[in-house]
């Protein structure tokens, strides 16, 4: 027998239950249930701290740790940069930075890798002067690219352990219920966030707008937040995406446009109750316009779009063109407030998206994907994350993950950017392999992977000119010239993963 | 075809390339000095080849010419390169905007 | 190539070369390589060598190769015909052609450059941009001016300024220009082409215009960025009913043709000439616009 603190005796053990432990007080235990929530005064808990750097000391971040972001602030970001000088203020070192993505605004963590702050770093995308910097050999150990769903895979499986994730929220409550579509720094959806609030160990809101408690319903709930930071600012509007997306009025991206929705319509797929999902890029995004066009004259609707959202498709939303928004990011505060306000724009997480291993990735329900290129091949490799001059300058995304699951993708390019084959013998870093492309949509015609016969009678039997990739490869070549081969390094300096956590391709340093 | 003043045509945009020629004192060598400055370091070289059919095309054979490239196909290189030396063989003195040395089009293929 | 039709004509500005790399791929029935306007008089050199330079290497595919040269009271009138002759232009387009011995001048150093370089006589043809009033009031005289000329063409920037007015939505300030030009243009048996739509943002607007314009019966357009080509392709497009009749108004007179009658009947109907003139037309419309106007089907 054992006593408890009120004075009550049970027994040692109980049959299946085996040892049992007596009560000790409504507060003794506190610690083992939610450490590190020291702050429980009077059994209220506040979870607000005073700023960054009391954020990292009660994190318990630690040399060797691995730390995260999100990116859904995009251009406009402020929250990686000030942690990391915080980090770097209280000594910590050797961490692996794992962002879902990095922009060129993260240029200042140059100078955290050449100091040790930062050692390694898995990211989906590089770009600026960070990402030149890795390129000619800024980091010891290689960076880990990832695609959208590659990353929400690696952290539900734990290949990618996150100690402590610094979330930045244009609005949380006091309690930790954190929202993406309100606060004066609103980013719609929170999408990859959630899932490095599901599984890191530690968790950090850091917000510029204190909500009244319950900020319900939130992105990131209170049960998975351990601390609230007020900040001035997590970000800049004008780099998280004012207003509304503007369609490109480049004649070359809506002629590309066209043609796409032409090929696409070729197939069937455009059909009442379909799906879709259109990637960055003016091109892809120009297709919208005019699929919007094509669905009023056919007096159809598709069932839902998804990914990255914009204001044309929440616009389509609120016409009824489209009946469910599945939205992992929002691109623009158009769609941040069609979130808010239209119970069918519906805020998913990046496993629920894209997560190869799940049982349930919504990548996996589209009827076609229309997606940009930095490079294709004649095997349709795509490259989206480095340049023609080897140099990384992209983001791998959600771009392999929706390439795989949809029923129909399509990538779109002009054949030549000014003196730049899109289309070349072999591209310079594949990131989503040829077997996943089944139409290349250019300027200068439309070729469809040999894999997809079925496709290319379509197209053919619809009157939309198909023309053979080596035959579009030459027409580039008679323009451009052959360029010289870039000149590599030995040294890898980032590995590009599949969505499935196999390594695709590696990126070698440029002198 | 002498180089008597200097002389530039073109732009950076995108697509273009700006072109400056320059007259080569007596006695300094090479007599033909060509920079080639490009956006897409990969095709710097043809631009370079482009450059210096041109200059043929024209025997421009003593000068001081610099390409700043900015991804321009090789016709265009080859129009900024014949414009430039064409203004740049005008005397110095006296020249109007508009009386540029004519293109000799029959011997342009 | 010579264009048998004419919908768009889209300018692309002669010294930027982003801009004449590759305005076939557009679609437009003609190109029309600028060197007048859009290029400041500092650079006409460089313009037209940069021109001479890309027909020369670049393949523009089927489509017509028109260049605006300068005026005929311009210094760089006889350089700009003797540099796209030798290019291989299709067509040299004539801004601000006053009378018709504007026309017969040009065909004259036209003919002179076609001799020098070798390229047949009257390969050339020619098309006149009237400007003013009394190039309209002349456009007759114009269009017959000489065997190359191919059409006349509206250009109402400076036509409305020496009117004394301005551009408006319903153009009825081109009305009477746009009258004489398209009659003269059919007294002459030649095209008739618009003026440009110059508001890129309002689609509506160059719909309209388009639409007036086609009615009054013109040929085509003037176009200055190639996103007005799909709406103004889009208007000349015959619908499929239009294609259907015209489809068997051929067939009837092909048949007619075969059997050596000379009186055409359809659905016990007696068909003119100029039905089936025009029925010739619509089918030409529809193949470039991308229909099938299948043999098949006779």
């Amino acid at each position: 027998m054992s006593r408890t603190s009120i004075g009550r005796d049970i027994p040692d053990s109980a049959g299946d239950l085996g040892k049992l432990s007596p009560f000790a007080g409504a507060w003794a235990r506190a610690e083992g249930v939610s450490a590190p929530r020291k702050l429980l005064s009077a059994g209220r808990p506040t979870k607000v701290l005073s700023g960054i750097d009391e954020a990292v000391r009660r994190s318990g971040l630690e040399s060797g740790m691995t730390v995260s972001f999100h990116h859904h602030f995009r251009e406009g970001d402020f929250v990686v940069n000030l942690v990391l000088d915080a980090i770097a203020r209280a000594g910590i070192r050797d961490l692996t930075l794992a962002p879902s993505s990095l922009t060129s605004v993260h240029a200042p963590l140059v100078a955290h890798c050449r100091s040790g702050v930062i050692r390694r770093i898995c990211t989906s995308g590089l770009r600026g002067k960070l990402a030149d910097e890795i390129s000619r050999g800024l980091l010891e150990e290689a960076v880990l690219i990832h695609s959208h769903g590659g990353r929400a895979r690696a952290l539900r499986e734990g290949s990618i352990s996150v100690d402590v994730a610094f979330l930045g929220a244009p609005a949380c409550d006091a309690y930790g219920n954190a929202c993406g579509s309100s606060g004066k720094s609103a980013c719609g959806s929170l999408g990859y966030a959630r899932v490095d609030a599901r599984y890191a160990k530690s968790v950090i809101v850091l917000t510029d707008c204190i909500a009244d408690y319950p900020a319900l319903p939130a992105s990131i709930g209170q049960e998975l937040v351990d601390w609230v930071v007020p900040m001035d600012a997590v970000g800049d509007p004008k780099g998280i995406g004012i207003g509304a997306t503007r369609i490109s009025r480049d004649p070359r991206e809506l002629l590309i446009a066209r043609k796409a929705l032409a090929a696409i319509d070729a197939t069937g797929a455009i059909r009442d109750g379909f799906s879709f999902q259109t990637g960055t890029g003016g091109a892809s995004l120009a297709v919208i316009r005019y699929l919007r066009e094509l669905m009023l004259a056919r007096g159809i609707k598709a069932t839902f779009c998804l990914g990255g959202i914009t204001s044309q498709v929440a616009r389509m939303l609120e016409e009824g063109l489209v009946g469910t928004i599945l939205d992992v990011q929002s691109f623009d505060a158009d769609a941040a407030r069609s979130m808010a306000v239209n119970p069918r724009h519906i805020e998913i997480d990046a496993v629920t998206y894209a997560d190869p291993g799940c049982p349930g990735a919504a990548v996996n329900m589209l009827d076609f994907v229309v997606l940009s290129a930095l490079e294709v091949d004649m095997d349709f490799n795509v490259n989206v994350i480095t340049g023609s001059d080897g140099v990384i300058r992209g983001a791998s995304g959600g771009h392999s993950d929706t390439a795989a699951g949809a029923a129909l993708s399509v990538v779109v390019a002009p054949l030549v950017r000014a003196r730049t084959a899109t289309l070349v013998d072999r591209v310079e870093t594949i990131v989503t392999p040829g077997e996943s492309v089944d139409i290349l949509v250019t300027d200068r015609g439309t070729a469809v992977n040999p894999r997809r016969p079925d496709v290319s009678a379509a197209l053919k039997a619809a009157g939309v000119e198909v023309r053979d990739i080596g035959e579009l490869r030459e027409l580039a070549r008679s323009i451009t010239g052959d360029a010289d081969p870039v000149e590599y390094g030995k040294r890898v300096v980032a590995l590009v993963e599949y969505r499935d956590g196999t390594i695709i391709d590696a990126i070698r340093e440029v002198k | 075809m002498d180089i008597l003043k200097p002389a530039v045509a073109g732009t950076l945009e995108s697509c273009d390339a700006a072109v400056t020629v320059e007259p080569r004192p007596a006695g300094s060598l090479p007599l033909l000095e060509l920079v080639v400055e490009s956006s897409e370091g990969r095709f710097a070289a043809k631009v370079g080849v482009a450059a210096r059919a041109a200059l043929a095309e024209l025997g421009v054979t003593r000068a001081k010419v610099t390409v700043r490239d900015r991804s321009a196909l090789d016709c265009t290189i080859r129009a900024r390169v014949l414009a430039a030396c064409l203004r740049g063989a005008e005397p110095a003195c006296g020249a109007e905007p508009v009386a540029k040395a004519a293109a000799p089009w029959e011997a342009l293929k | 190539m010579i264009a048998t039709l004419r919908r768009t004509m889209l300018f692309a500005p002669g010294n930027n070369p982003a801009l004449i790399k590759d305005p076939q791929i557009y679609g437009p029935d003609s190109i029309i390589f600028d060197l007048e306007d859009s290029v400041s008089p500092a650079e006409k050199d460089a313009a037209r060598l940069l021109v001479f330079c890309a027909m020369k290497s670049l393949d523009y595919g089927r489509i017509e190769k028109a260049v605006r040269v300068n005026g005929m009271d311009t210094p760089w009138i006889r350089d700009d015909v003797e540099a796209m002759v030798r290019a291989g232009a299709d067509l040299i387009r004539l801004p601000k052609a006053e009378c018709a011995r504007d026309l017969v001048a040009l065909e004259a150093m036209v003919e002179a450059a076609e001799v020098a370089c070798g390229r047949p006589v009257g390969e050339v043809r020619l098309m006149a941009a009237l400007e003013g009033p009394l190039a309209v009031l002349n456009a007759y005289e114009i269009a017959t001016s000489t065997r190359r000329l191919v059409g006349i063409a509206l250009s109402a920037e400076d036509f409305v300024t020496s009117m004394k007015t301005s551009r408006s939505a319903d153009g009825v300030e081109l009305f009477e220009a746009r009258g004489r030009i398209v009659l003269a243009a059919r007294a002459a048996g030649v095209m008739a082409i618009d003026t440009v739509f110059t508001d890129l943002s309002d689609e509506e607007g160059l719909l309209r215009e388009a639409r007036l314009i086609k009615q009054m019966g013109f040929d085509g357009k003037s176009v200055i960025n190639p996103a007005q080509i799909p709406i103004v392709n889009g208007v000349f497009e015959p619908t499929a009913d239009e294609v259907r009749k015209a489809r068997r108004v051929v067939a009837a007179a092909a048949e007619a043709e075969a059997r050596g009658v000379g009186v055409i009947s359809l659905d016990g109907k007696m068909i003119d000439k100029p039905i089936v003139e025009r029925a010739a037309r619509v089918l030409d419309l529809a193949r470039a616009s991308g229909a099938k106007v299948g043999e098949e089907e006779r």
